[in-house]
């Protein structure tokens, strides 16, 4: 997994059926210093993340396993809200 | 799953017989804002995209969990068409 901010969400009307009901957020994801790493990236939320918030996320077909059975066609989704992360 | 534009069509005679009667789009990667990023690629579409037309693909194994798309050879499809992408905090 890694760590992400949700930087805004996005309206698509049509799409794919599975994907029905699901949440799609943008997500900037961070190094564990908070600053800014990689692409930003589209993923589906399974946690109730909203804008601001500091997430978890998976990459890859796992991304559909929390909405299970439906095979919701994903290859990023947010699995977890993080309240505060500490570096030993 | 990236946002992407698309800016292309192809055409391929000879193929992948489970890729018979799809259609295969270029799109070009963008970020939030409209930027382009990234180099192109070709995707599958299951939403009936055309060019111009800003898509969501996903990219990888997941994209043969798109309609249709069970045990076809692909790496990319789309799956949905872009209304709005609104950015509200820091990018």
């Amino acid at each position: 997994m890694q760590l992400a901010k949700v930087i805004g969400d996005v309206v698509v009307t049509r799409k794919d059926e599975n994907l029905t009901g699901v949440k799609l957020l943008v997500l900037q994801p961070i190094a564990a210093d908070g600053s800014k790493t990689g692409r930003t990236l589209v993923a589906v939320d399974a946690a109730g993340a909203g804008v601001g918030e500091t997430v978890f996320f998976v990459r890859g077909k796992e991304a559909s396993f929390p909405f299970y059975p439906i095979e919701v066609p994903a290859d990023a989704g947010i699995v977890g809200i993080v309240d505060h992360w500490d570096l030993g | 799953m990236i946002l992407a534009r698309i800016v292309g069509t192809v055409v391929a005679t000879r193929k992948d017989p489970r890729l018979v009667s799809n259609k295969l789009l270029i799109a070009r990667p963008m970020d939030p804002h409209g930027k382009a990023e990234g180099s192109y690629l070709v995707a599958v579409d299951t939403v009936d995209a055309g060019v111009g037309e800003t898509v969501l693909i996903v990219s990888g194994s997941s994209a043969r969990m798109a309609s249709g798309m069970k045990d076809c050879p692909i790496d990319a499809a789309i799956v949905g068409i872009v209304d709005t992408v609104d950015v509200t905090a820091g990018d």
